[in-house]
């Protein structure tokens, strides 16, 4: 008889080892739905300390493991049965795999000897995962699986995180572990690289110190890394001005006057024309994407840059790079922190002082509720401080632009697969993780009406998230740019919905519905009052633009204002 | 800065890869995946035990640019169960493809075509009455000007492996 001392696991099933394992991991919370492939696993979660939140569907399950990552940089853990169940996964694996979420997603498969019959219920899933997940693998044996899953949340969490599949055969739960496998993990590939080249970082650092005209450039790696500390200290340092993406937002207090705000397709024109002016650009965490270069050709035309990032391929795959540093932000920051030295470079910043003076986000409060303004009272009334889930369209970008984040792990948002739907599902799961935060989904009308189903989750299990719908009754950014780009020929963007606070009641929450801008600040107040979940549905000016904006192919200094002052 | 494409691009060589790879199912379809993912061509791909039966070995000949080059090589790497990645390139090594073509060869050609096959030191394996079945190793340009010669006789069948390197020994690894 093998040493139980040993091998923790040793006479347990495959259901109480996937319990155990879990809770070694610290899981305190899953998200999922049963069926079939799982049922051995939801007869042990009957027993386990483990929190279970049934959602609706499976995509909500896991937005919400998303949500619960991105507001604490845990792993979101979600749990599906087989076909089906795990197909309905793909697009929240997708959207995490984007932004490099740490999600670990366990999915029932077929028993082990039916696999590749098409059996009932079978869908390739490693198959179908593979190219949105930073790794999966499928367990057909107990005696693999409690590695495997210690594996998933190590890779999950580890290096530039990212969603890893489990998918595991039914009867691996079923069989009990009889031998002593060895526990210990297998993966000789998995290097991540952590600390960043010295003599790359003191070349970057003397890159930084010549500069007269030096911006830095923050991505989601940076909030990834809980780098927040170091990269405020090295602004504080060095007063070097900082813009950051979509997902960067928080990382430094968009209140800081060394703030430039986002930058991109509908950045702030002081950030675009900055960067466009630099000489040195210090991109930390970030990865140059399209909706953020524009025209890459013509991207930061006259900078030396700096690239840290802590995934090799994200460095030069798309601009050529002066001085590559690989690595964890946090350890590269720190050490950065130490080689760069404060410079007096007043005019540079009074430069940026004039551009941030003179083109502000604006919008003209007249008429109908302008949906900017509304995020302008929500950032004021949470004191900027509530965490702020969002779907995707204007919504999204009036909410980047106007709601003013002063710390990380603040805004929840799809940005690099730019999911509709993930909005309310990403806030309930950010609100299981911070219960005692405000969490506010700002949605669009479009995007609320694919995944509303989820209120009822949050009603029956008392998750009290607050939705606020900016109606404009339209697809609003596909009609913007049908505006822009096709002659206003509107197709298919013409989306009247049900009275939303009808379905809220419905559903068991609190609904309300305004029009007026009179009745705004009262509605808003009584919605961050209401007890439980609630939703307001603000009817705004159906045809507000999202301005500034840079055209298609343009270059970022080309963009256009919109109708400013 | 300048935009990679125009600036680093052009020189397009033959870049022989090698990675050693977890001996697990779907490794060799996630690397596959990858490539077809990513747009990157493959000229061949072969898989083969080593001396340890935890891994494998994949040589993947790839003609390409350098940017393009860099990516397959990171992104390679970055599969959880790719162990190591080395390009061939710049390095003194061996490669070898293995060939076995089948080449009309009635009677009256047949001398002809068995002098072709000494000279390139090939084996006959298989005699039919009007053809030869010819067993060839070596590199791939040494192949391609035999299946050139050999092809005025017509061509019957032919099956490669695809290329497999090793650097040749005393060098730094
Ligand atoms: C799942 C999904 N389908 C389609 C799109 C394309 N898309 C981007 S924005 C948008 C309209 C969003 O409408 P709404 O949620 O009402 O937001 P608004 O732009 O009106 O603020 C669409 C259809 C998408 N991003 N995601
Ligand atoms: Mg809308």
């Amino acid at each position: 008889m093998a040493d139980a001392s040993k091998n923790p696991y040793l006479g347990l099933s495959g259901a109480d080892i996937f319990d155990q394992a879990l809770r070694e991991e610290g899981v305190e919370v899953m998200f999922g739905y049963p069926g079939g492939a799982v049922l051995p696993i939801f007869d042990r979660l009957y027993d386990s300390p483990i929190r279970f939140i049934l959602t609706r569907h499976e995509q909500g399950a896991a937005h919400m493991a998303d949500g619960y990552a991105r507001a604490t940089g845990r792993c979101g853990v979600v749990l599906a049965t087989s076909g089906p169940g795990a197909c309905n996964l793909v697009t929240g694996l997708a959207t995490a795999c984007m932004d490099s979420i740490p999600v670990v997603a366990f999915t029932g498969q077929v028993r082990s000897f039916l696999i590749g019959n098409d059996a009932f219920q079978e869908a390739d899933v490693t198959g179908v995962t593979r190219p949105i997940t930073k790794h999966n693998v499928l367990v057909k044996d107990v005696r693999d699986l409690a590695r495997t899953m210690h594996e998933a949340f190590h890779i999950a969490r580890t290096g530039r995180p990212g969603p890893v599949v489990v998918d595991i055969a039914v009867d691996a739960t079923m069989a009990k572990l009889e031998e002593d496998v060895s526990q210990e993990m297998d993966l000789p590939g998995y290097k991540p690289c952590l600390t960043g080249n010295p003599r790359q970082i003191r070349l970057a650092a003397e890159a930084i110190n010549a500069a007269e005209r030096p911006v830095l450039y923050v991505g989601g790696g940076v909030i990834l890394s809980n780098a927040v500390t170091e990269l405020r200290a090295l602004i504080a340092k060095t007063r070097i001005p900082v813009t950051t993406t979509l997902l960067g937002l928080g990382a430094v207090d968009e209140d800081d006057e060394l703030s430039l705000r986002m930058l991109g397709m509908h950045g702030s024109a002081a950030a675009n024309y900055a960067v466009q002016d630099s000489d040195c650009l210090i991109a930390v965490g970030a990865r140059f994407e399209d909706r953020v270069t524009c025209n890459v050709a013509t991207f930061a035309p006259k900078a030396r840059v700096i690239h840290i990032d802590i995934d090799p391929t994200s460095i030069g795959k798309n601009v050529e790079v002066d001085i590559p540093v690989v690595g964890d932000a946090r350890d590269i920051l720190a050490k950065l922190l130490e080689h760069a030295q404060p410079k007096d470079r007043s005019p540079w910043l009074a430069k940026i002082a004039d551009w941030k003076k003179r083109f502000p986000f604006v919008y003209e409060a007249t008429g109908r509720i302008r949906p900017q303004e509304v995020i302008e009272r929500i950032g004021r009334m949470t004191d900027h401080n509530a965490i702020i889930a969002t779907g995707v369209g204007q919504h999204q970008m009036w909410t980047a632009q106007f709601y003013r984040f002063r710390r990380p792990r603040q805004i929840i948002t799809s940005g690099g697969l730019g999911t509709m739907g993930f909005g309310l599902p990403a806030a309930i799961g950010a609100k299981v993780a911070c219960p005692d935060q405000t969490v506010i989904d700002i949605d669009g009308d479009g995007s609320f009406s694919m995944t509303m189903v989820e209120l009822i989750t949050a009603v029956q299990n008392d998750i009290a998230v607050k939705v606020v719908v900016l109606n404009n009754g339209y697809l609003g950014m596909v009609r913007q740019w049908q505006e822009m780009f096709y002659r206003r020929r509107y197709s298919s963007v013409t989306h009247p919905c049900p009275g939303f606070a009808g379905v809220a009641q419905a559903f068991g929450a609190v609904g309300m519905t305004i029009t007026d801008r009179a009745e705004l600040d009262d509605a808003l107040a009584a919605l961050l009052k209401a007890e439980g979940p609630a939703v307001l549905d603000v009817q705004v000016e159906p045809e507000e633009n999202v301005y500034p904006m840079v055209p298609v192919g343009k270059s970022l200094h080309e963009m256009n204002l919109g109708r400013v002052v | 800065m300048a935009v990679l494409t125009e600036s680093r691009a052009a020189v397009i060589q033959r870049h022989v890869i090698f990675a050693l790879v977890q001996n697990k199912p779907g490794v060799l379809a996630h690397v596959a995946g990858m490539f077809a993912a990513r747009g990157f061509n493959i000229d061949s791909l072969v898989v083969g035990r080593t001396e340890s039966p935890d891994l494998s070995r994949m040589t993947i000949v790839v003609t390409a640019d350098d940017r393009v080059l860099d990516q397959v090589r990171k992104q390679l790497a970055k599969i959880i169960e790719v162990v190591k990645v080395k390009d061939f390139m710049g390095l003194d090594y061996v490669e070898r493809d293995l060939m076995l073509i089948r080449v009309n060869a009635p009677p009256a050609k047949r001398g002809e075509v068995t002098e072709l096959v000494n000279l390139f030191r090939g084996r006959v394996v298989d005699v039919a009455p009007s053809s030869l079945l010819v067993e060839l190793t070596g590199t791939e340009a040494k192949l391609e000007s035999f299946i050139d010669l050999a092809r005025p006789y017509g061509l019957v069948e032919l099956a490669r492996t695809g290329v497999i390197a090793v650097p040749r020994g005393k060098q730094k690894d």
